[in-house]
Order: C-alpha cells, then structure tokens, then sequence
C-alpha cells in the first residue's frame, strides 16, 4: 500500500456529492419546495460536479483502475487543459458550486459533503497532485526475441588462400601463426 | 463484491426479515387511527419515513456483528452456512458486512427523502398553505390542557432552521455524513491503497452509532392519544371549529413516541466493545520468536511461541506489528501442524507491509529477538475431515498449497504416534501453481517427508505430482538438458514435475486403479473454477457399486 494521493479520495467524495446535491435537487423540484429555484440548480450542478469528476484520473504510481466507459468523459475533460488538470482550480470550483446549495434543506448535505470534497482536493493540490488522462496504451508490437540459433555472420579468421592452399612440398613454409588467438579463453 | 452473490440461506433470511419489517411499519404507520391526523398532514410519507427506519434499526444492529471475529470464532460453525475456507469465511464475513452496509446506504436515502418532504409538508401547514383542518392542527399549543402534532412551532421557520435546531434533525445531519465519508473512504480503490484513510475514517461509525442512539429522542413523531370522553377522528375532523366546544369532539391530545433504536443497537454495541477488548487483550500478550528463516525467493519463515495458543489445522492468523504500522493487521495461514509446540507462518514478498518486515529480519542479528509483535486468532474452521478417508487426494492451487503445509505435516505426526483419528494410509497431493517461485520452502518440505517415508519403508504413503502451468521456452530447454537426471530439476525432488495443467480423467483413473475398494476424499483449496470441475469428476468416477472406489468431494474446502 503506497502514499495515496488525496486526490483520490476528494474524487470518490465529490462523485457522491454530485449525486446527492441531485438527489435533493430532484426532491426539492419535484415536491414543488419553497425555494425550488435553488434545488433546479442543485440538479444542474450535481449533474456538472458528476460528469466532473467520473472519469478517474491515472494515479502517479501505481496502477490506475478506470471507471467504466470513463473513457469519453476522459476524452471531454481532458480537452478544458488546465482547468480540470489543476486541483486548486477544481477546490475553489467545488466550494463555489456548493454555497446556493446550502440555502435550502434538500440540497444541504449535498452542499457539505461537496465542500468536505473541496477541502480534500485543496490538500491534493498542496501536495502537488494533478490531474492526468487514463489514455489507451498503443500496443507495442514485440520483436521477435534474438535467436541464439543464428548462424554466424563472419567466417573465422584464415590466412588469405595463397597461404591455404595445402603445400605439401613446404610443410614447414606452410605453418603459419593465426593473428588472432584462436584458443578457447578457459 | 467479487465473487457472485449466491443465494445462500441465510441471504434470503436477512432479505425476508427487511421486507417484512419494511411492510409491516409502513401499514402499521399508513393505516393507524392514532396517526390519522398525522396522515393528514403528511400523508403517506409519514409511512415511507417510519418503514425505512425500522430496516435500518435492524441494519445497524448487524453490521457489527460480522466484524467481530474473535466473538464469531468462538460461536465456530453456528452461524456459517457455505463453506469455511480461510478466504471464504474472511470474504463472507466482509461481504455481509458490505452488503448490510448497502442497505443502510439505501434506507438512508429513502428515509431523508421522506423526512424532506415531511418537513417541507409541516412547514407549509403551520403557515396555513393548506386546509382548514391542517391550519388547526398546526395551531394547538403545548399548553396545560393541549398537546401539539406539528412539531414546528412558530409561523416564521424555514426548514433548514427546523432541522439545525431539532435533536432529530441535528443528529440526522452529522450521522449521515458521517456515513458518507465511511462509504467514499471504503471503496476499494481507497482502501487498498492507503488503508489508514480507510481505518481512520471508518471510526466514524463511533459518531454514527452515538447519532443514532439520540436521534429519536426528541419525540417529534406524535400519535393521538386517547381522551376521556374520546375523539371521534370521523366526526371531528369536518368540524376542527368546534374542538373542545361540543361532547363529541374534545381537543385531540398527541405525544411522541418513545425512542426504540438504542433497543436494537446497544448489544451489538457492547458486543463490538468486547470484541476490541478481546484483540487489545491478545496483542498485549507476549510472542518470543523461536526461530526465524530466511527462505529462498524471499520468503519469510517465523516460528513463534504464545502462552495458551492452540491451533487446529489449515486456520489462519492475524499477524501485527507496531515498528511498522499500528494498525495494519494481516492475515496469514499457519504453515506448522497442531502437534507441535510453536507455530510458523510463511510471509512472501507481496507489499509494502510485508517487504519491511522481511527488511526487518534481515537485518537482524543471529539469534536475536525480532521486534514486537501482536497475533490474533486462531481463526477459521478447520475441517477434522481430512483425516477421515482411508485414501485422500489433496489439490492445492498457487497460494492455496500453505494450508496443506500444515495438514501434511499433522498427518505425518499422526501416522508417527499412531493417533487414532488418522485413518488416512494412502495420499496424493497434486500441487498446481504457474511457478515454484516463492514456495521453494514447501518444495523443501515435501523432501523432508519424502525422506523421511523412504526411512520407514513408508515410500508409497504419499505420491505427490508437481503441475507448473506456466512453463516457457527456457523450462522446457533447462528440462531437455537434465532429463536423465534422478531428482527433479526444479523442486529437487524425486518425483519428477508435470508441465501444463493435470488431465484429471488419467489422474482419476490412476487412482482408482491403486485403490480398487477405497473410499476417496477429495480436497480443495484453490478456485471455483477447479473446485467445480473435481466436482464433477469424483461423480464420474465414484461407483454405485459399494465394494468399488467412491470419490467424495468435500465442499467444506479450505
């Protein structure tokens, strides 16, 4: 179990809050509340908090388990660039959507759990966490591992063939010293 | 959950119980005289209130229970219905304890729901949105001769005062987000990764339970008392004007119910209280090292002695200690058989946890003590069945050959004293696992045995096959080189290994073969998957015929 990065946890809590701000929004609408005006942004907010934060972001060590199809909000999040990459931006963003929510009873836990999100966030941009893309890794095609049955490449070091050809008249001409050492090294 | 929900009987228990408590308070709320003026402000959100509520007196009362592993460890066997594998029973308990905690997550959510638009509905009726009779319901006082219903009690409230300001209403709050933040810290990304956020987090539950305990204390679900002369609710309530004017209609009298959740859930609460004493208490108790190796590939062997331990084969402990973290308890399954008088485990290389300890204990000095540690358990139930049949076929898969470390060695000690209980005089192990990496110490093992039977011309009393299912080109090449050789190349033991996975027809039909009349007990501790298929294979090959071999497969596996 290595270091978590609080991101990963302000991730699962902001995703709970997006859907409880919704929750107590559809509740608030739906039983026509005083103050309704504040729960129909509290649907339209839990919806932006929780298309936000469902894609997961890829941890900096370790492996990364992707929500499912996750990938099309990846691809949606990632292209807002510095937006959604920095977590202080995500903090202040989080506590700013959840003050209206705290003006009407049905959306108030939401409007908590999600400022205890931004809170988390905030310690995961002090410590330098940020946001990055799960992407689809190109699969690498494998080469061919080397083979030890290749034949050799380069003939073994012989004299040039004047001096090869068998000279039975000379034998003692025909010795020569291999310039390299053609011993087995022990 | 990772394993399918299967429908065990005590699942369908649980669900029947829910229900039941679920429909039976949502009538007993939605069709009660005493509450018919309550109804009439409410309507049937009252009853989808006060139904939820019950189920989850009754959640919060189980979801301690299952945590509490030293107490069920000594109810053993009672409250288990499929299968006692170490993993199996760990993963049960666990699961159910998830499951419960689902449910409580859910009721929550429809019980705040209805509570929303209860308050919603109050608020609306004390500022007199509604009729006539609502408007003079609203309106009794808490005086000498009247009693309230509408637990909101000036004109000028907004809900969120209401709730802010009320016993119910304030606990509500702080233990649902309380359970919120348990829930986002236990999902298995959090948890596997940083597990004191986990753990921390979850003592939440303290909060949670001290909430829930005053959350009805302020008695703002009101019924209708009766009065002397009565109220007659079908007369009066067309005639709200006329309370306390005429025989018929004396002013309706209300108080609130008295608080029952602290009923449901101050035994489990003192159950879990002993549970944490009971583990303070064991890890207090001293452990001395007796021996510590360090086996090939990195594995760790600790043999360690407790004052009063006592163990049985295949149980597990939970293994803690505080030079690395405070609270990290992990679970291992003992490797030593209950004959002997100290108890081992093998610790791999497997994390962060482990891979200091075994940093640890290399850096040791010979002979020393290691550093402190805390163990918990025996648990899991073992199953004496193993040495009931005269033939058994033992099957471990990967990490699933440590627990017949244990049962080998104490059927060995068994045969050597002549324990009665062993009526065991043929086995065959198949050991399957993708490589020997990590289990060279059980390799070791198996030597030690082997050696030892040859000793007491006891050679055939155990045939064991070796299957490496993840064999590559540099296996077969090592194996093509040194076929002629009289150990095996890779455990060094006589017995030569088998490369790919077991054709269980053949090793079926072996031993049926060299035990023609023999009653064969077959057992388990790896995947389902391969559980299902021995299955399958001991009813091929039993015979109906009594005097031949009968395979049985045993489903309490390990």
């Amino acid at each position: 179990m290595g270091k978590i990065e609080w991101a990963m946890w302000a991730n699962e809590q902001a995703l709970a809050s997006g859907l409880i701000l919704l929750t107590g929004g559809i509740v608030g609408v739906a039983g026509q509340f005083r103050g309704w005006q504040f729960a129909a942004y509290a649907v339209a907010a839990g919806v932006f908090v929780c298309l936000l934060e469902y894609p997961r972001s890829k941890r900096s060590k370790g492996t990364s388990v992707e929500r499912t199809g996750q990938y099309c909000f990846t691809v949606c999040v990632k292209s807002f660039g510095p937006l959604t990459r920095n977590y202080y931006v995500r903090a202040f963003l989080h506590a700013a959507i959840c003050v209206p929510g705290g003006f009407m009873l049905a959306t108030v836990l939401g409007c908590v759990c999600l400022g205890i999100a931004s809170l988390i966030y905030l310690a995961a941009a002090i410590r330098g966490e940020h946001w990055e893309p799960i992407l689809p890794r190109k699969a690498e095609t494998r080469k061919p591992p080397e083979s030890i049955k290749k034949p050799p490449q380069n003939p073994p070091p012989r004299p040039p063939p004047e001096m090869r050809k068998k000279r039975v008249d000379d034998l003692e001409g025909a010795a020569y010293d291999n310039p390299i050492d053609v011993t087995a090294n022990e | 959950m990772h394993s399918p929900v299967k429908v065990c009987s005590s699942f369908v228990v649980w669900m029947g119980i829910n229900t039941f408590l679920f429909v039976w308070f949502y009538l007993f709320y939605d069709l009660g005289d005493q509450f018919f003026y309550t109804r009439h402000l409410l309507g049937s959100a009252l009853a989808w209130a006060r139904a939820p509520a019950a189920v989850l007196n009754f959640n919060c009362l189980l979801i301690l229970l299952p945590v509490c592993r030293n107490l069920l460890s000594l109810f053993r066997g009672s409250f288990m219905c499929c299968g006692r594998t170490m993993r199996k029973q760990l993963d049960k308990n666990l699961s159910f304890h998830k499951l419960v905690a689902y449910m409580i997550a859910l009721m929550t959510a429809v019980h705040m729901i209805a509570h929303l638009l209860n308050v919603e509905w109050y608020n609306n009726s004390r500022q007199g949105v509604y009729d006539t009779l609502s408007t003079a319901l609203s309106n009794l006082e808490d005086t000498d001769n009247t009693t309230y219903l509408n637990p909101i009690r000036t004109t000028d409230l907004i809900p969120t005062y209401f709730a802010f300001t009320t016993i119910a209403g304030l606990t509500g709050v702080i233990i649902t987000l309380a359970l919120i933040l348990i829930i986002t810290s236990s999902m298995e990304v959090i948890r596997r990764s940083y597990f004191e956020v986990f753990w921390y987090t979850h003592h939440l539950f303290i909060i949670f339970f001290a909430g829930l305990v005053f959350h009805g204390a302020g008695r703002i679900v009101r019924s209708q008392q009766k009065t002397d002369p009565p109220h007659n609710t079908t007369f009066c309530k067309d005639h709200p004007e006329d309370w306390g004017r005429i025989p018929e209609c004396p002013i309706p009298q209300f108080a609130g119910g008295f608080p029952q959740t602290w009923m449901w859930v101050i035994g489990p609460m003192v159950l879990y209280l002993c549970e944490r004493l009971l583990r303070f208490i064991r890890y207090m108790q001293t452990v001395r090292y007796r021996k510590i190796v360090m086996r090939p590939s990195k594995v760790l062997e600790l043999q360690l002695v407790k004052n009063g331990f006592k163990m049985e084969v295949g149980q597990y402990v939970f293994i803690n200690c505080p030079a690395i973290s405070q609270l990290e308890w992990h679970p291992f399954t003992m490797t030593s058989a209950p004959e002997e008088d100290f108890f081992s485990i093998h610790i791999r290389s497997a994390g962060d946890w482990t891979d200091k300890l075994i940093d640890i204990m290399q850096k040791l000095p010979e002979g020393a003590q290691g550093p402190k540690m805390g163990v918990d358990g025996p648990f899991g139930t073992a199953s004496e069945d193993v040495f009931d049949y005269e033939v058994s076929m033992l099957v471990g898969a990967g990490i699933g050959v440590t627990p017949f470390a244990s049962i080998l060695k104490s059927i060995w000690y068994k045969f050597k004293e002549s324990n009665p209980k062993l009526r065991t005089r043929k086995i065959y192990f198949y050991w399957l696992c993708r490589e020997t990496h990590a289990f060279e110490w059980f390799a070791d093992l198996l030597q030690v045995l082997e050696k030892e039977m040859e000793e007491r011309g006891m050679g055939d009393f155990l045939t064991y096959k070796l299957y490496l299912t993840g064999w590559d080109q540099v296996h077969a090449d090592h194996v093509k080189v040194r076929f002629d050789q009289d150990t095996d190349v890779v455990t060094g033991l006589k017995q030569k290994t088998h490369y790919g996975r077991p054709i269980w027809d053949k090793e079926f039909e072996q031993v049926r073969k060299e035990n023609p009349t023999s009653v064969v007990g077959t057992f388990l501790c790896g995947p389902e998957a391969l559980a299902k298929v021995l299955e399958k294979k001991c009813a091929k090959y039993s015979d109906v015929d009594p005097r031949k071999t009968k395979f049985y497969f045993n489903k309490e596996n390990f």
